[in-house]
């Protein structure tokens, strides 16, 4: 019986080593070959942009802080400072510690907060109401329009804009004073507004985007629920647009913490963050280093408070 | 739609009244293009076409313009391949260490424009590298990566993979995959994105500060040279009128392109 049996299986084995055994054999080849291409696939596409981003990008910040660490050391004579490539901590103890020297910079480093905290709030309360009125009320040609409009200020002149404002503001019989007899004059408050005015669009671009992917629907249902046009713009829109002002805030904020330009052309005597890295840059590279790295600390400050609240992926 | 005819009004007039400030010193410089005055101050005096005539001659602009469009391609060549490279990367596979390279990606964007500046120009300056055209090429690429990037993953999310698995039981290899069907699916982005970055290159001052030898003048900084000079005035009014007129193409082709490859 055993034996027949066993004949059986001979002849059955073969059988079923035919149709089962090279299927599971082809299948985990086939996903081999998948998987491994997929991997060299993965390679490929990976390769470039993080080898650039990592070594020109990560690398040019690690240069910073590696030469935020040097100091510039002046010859017995004291006429000519060199650059000297031993490792202090100088730099940050003058940024740091609560001497004269140090508080200059932090009102330097406050002031700049403050301005592209200013930007920033002008900016979304400006961009809000039109943002809307271009997503859910402009018509369709409207809407094209507006958005081109709104868009072709950041192609050019963003230094002319500068100029032309400085004109505008000009105390001394620009337009501002003889139309509406006031102007801020040169200063932090000039600096401030004319940063709003060239940032606008990038918050304006980014609330949009997010009320275009806002589905009226739920603005109707807002309303027959019997909502006001403010209750529903608080209970509604607002918490929906939420990551894209998130968004559109690390532009306002971060391109107002790193400039210099604006402050030099309508800023009078106001220096910000940028004007002390720029003007410190020929004197004194390793200490415009150590100080480059407080805007940097300020940023990754507020995009991990951006990530915790979603927003980074509207970037 | 639940807003009141006067709510609607007043969104209208607060939207129109936002587009004039942000084309009041745009036109202030154009007509300043034209008038007879030397200088920036109010009002604008007589009218001329002398200014834009005098301007094609000037040699000083020409090749600045020229500068500012070789690094726009450049650095935006360069942030096509990455960037789209980058979108492909991080939304179809999941790898350890993605959210570094995500991260990466961003950051030049979302840190200040004088860190960026300094510390390319720190790593130049470190490793010896003089300061060049591609210097500055590399510097610009560098923050345009993330825009491209941002087109073709929010591009990549939105169509379906399937279709590419479909090109690929029909027999098609990887290359005429990405030929016949991956590519005319991104094409719209690539090119919203590509002009997005070529603008921001071309009006970038900031990076270009740092990343740049003195003799060498993209339009921005021919601008910031020539703003103090009196007798260049008219001439920098004629080149800033000029380039905003001329930027409506781009941009206009840019929203036709948005508009047609809505899904």
């Amino acid at each position: 019986m055993g034996f027949r049996l066993g004949r059986h299986q001979r002849q059955l084995i073969p059988i079923i080593h035919e149709s089962q055994s090279p299927k599971p054999l082809g299948r985990s080849r086939v996903a081999r070959i998948l998987a491994t291409r997929e991997r060299l696939r993965l390679a490929i596409e990976l390769t470039p942009p993080s080898a650039w981003m990592l070594i020109i990008y990560i690398g040019s910040l690690g240069a910073l802080i590696i030469t935020s660490l040097y100091s510039m050391q002046s010859d017995p004579t004291g006429l000519i400072t060199k650059l000297d490539t031993h490792f202090t901590a100088m730099n940050f103890r003058r940024l740091l510690t609560s001497d004269s020297l140090s508080s200059v910079y932090r009102t330097v480093t406050l002031r700049t907060v403050q301005s592209a905290v200013t930007v920033t709030t002008i900016d979304a309360i400006v961009a809000v109401p039109v943002a809307f009125y271009v997503a859910k009320v402009a018509s369709r040609w409207a809407r094209r329009g507006i958005i081109v409009a709104i868009t072709m200020p950041l192609w050019a002149g963003y230094l002319v804009k500068g100029y032309a404002w400085r004109s505008l503001l000009d105390p001394s019989g620009g337009a501002l004073r003889k139309f509406f007899g006031h102007t801020p004059g040169f200063g932090f408050a000039a600096s401030t507004l004319v940063l709003a005015y060239q940032w606008f669009p990038y918050m304006a671009i980014a609330v949009y985007a997010g009320l275009d992917r806002l589905p009226d629907s739920l603005l109707e249902a807002s309303t027959d629920l019997g909502a006001k046009a403010f209750r529903t713009f608080r209970s509604v829109v607002l918490p929906q647009i939420r990551p894209s002002l998130i968004a559109g805030s690390i532009f306002t904020f971060s391109l107002t913490l790193g400039d210099f330009y604006m402050n030099r052309i309508v800023g009078g005597t106001t220096e910000f963050i940028g004007n002390v890295i720029y003007r410190q840059f020929s004197v004194d590279a390793p200490f415009a280093a150590a100080f480059a790295v407080v805007p940097i600390v300020i940023m990754v400050v507020y995009l991990l408070g951006a990530r915790a609240a979603g927003a980074l992926e509207e970037l | 739609m639940f807003l009141s005819r006067p709510a609607r009004i007043a969104l209208r007039s607060f939207t129109i009244l936002v587009i004039f400030v942000l084309y009041a010193p745009l036109g202030y410089v154009a007509r300043l293009s034209l008038s007879t005055a030397k200088n920036f101050a109010w009002p604008p005096q007589g009218w001329t076409l002398g200014n834009w005539q005098h301007a094609l001659h000037e040699p000083g602009p020409r090749t600045a313009l020229w500068h500012s469009v070789l690094t726009g391609l450049l650095a935006t060549a360069i942030a096509l391949v990455l960037g789209s490279l980058a979108a492909f990367a991080l939304t179809r596979h999941k790898f350890f260490g993605r959210n570094v390279v995500s991260l990466a990606v961003v950051l030049p964007i979302a840190l200040p424009g004088i860190v960026t500046a300094l510390a390319l120009r720190s790593a130049f300056d470190r490793i010896g590298i003089a300061l060049s055209s591609i210097t500055l090429a590399v510097a610009h690429a560098t923050f345009c990566v993330v825009i491209v990037y941002n087109n073709v993953s929010a591009r990549l999310r939105r169509v379906a993979r399937n279709l590419e698995e479909a090109s690929a039981d029909l027999g098609a290899g990887p290359i005429q995959t990405l030929r016949l069907v991956t590519f005319p699916l991104l094409r719209s982005a690539l090119l919203a994105g590509g002009l997005l970055a070529f603008a921001l290159s071309f009006d970038e001052i900031i990076v270009t500060t740092f990343a740049v030898d003195g003799g060498y003048r993209t339009l921005p900084l021919w601008f910031s040279d020539n703003f103090s000079r009196p007798n260049a005035l008219p001439t920098v009014n004629v080149v800033a009128t000029f380039v905003v007129l001329a930027s409506t193409i781009p941009v206009y082709f840019a929203q036709r392109i948005s508009d047609g490859a809505v899904a």
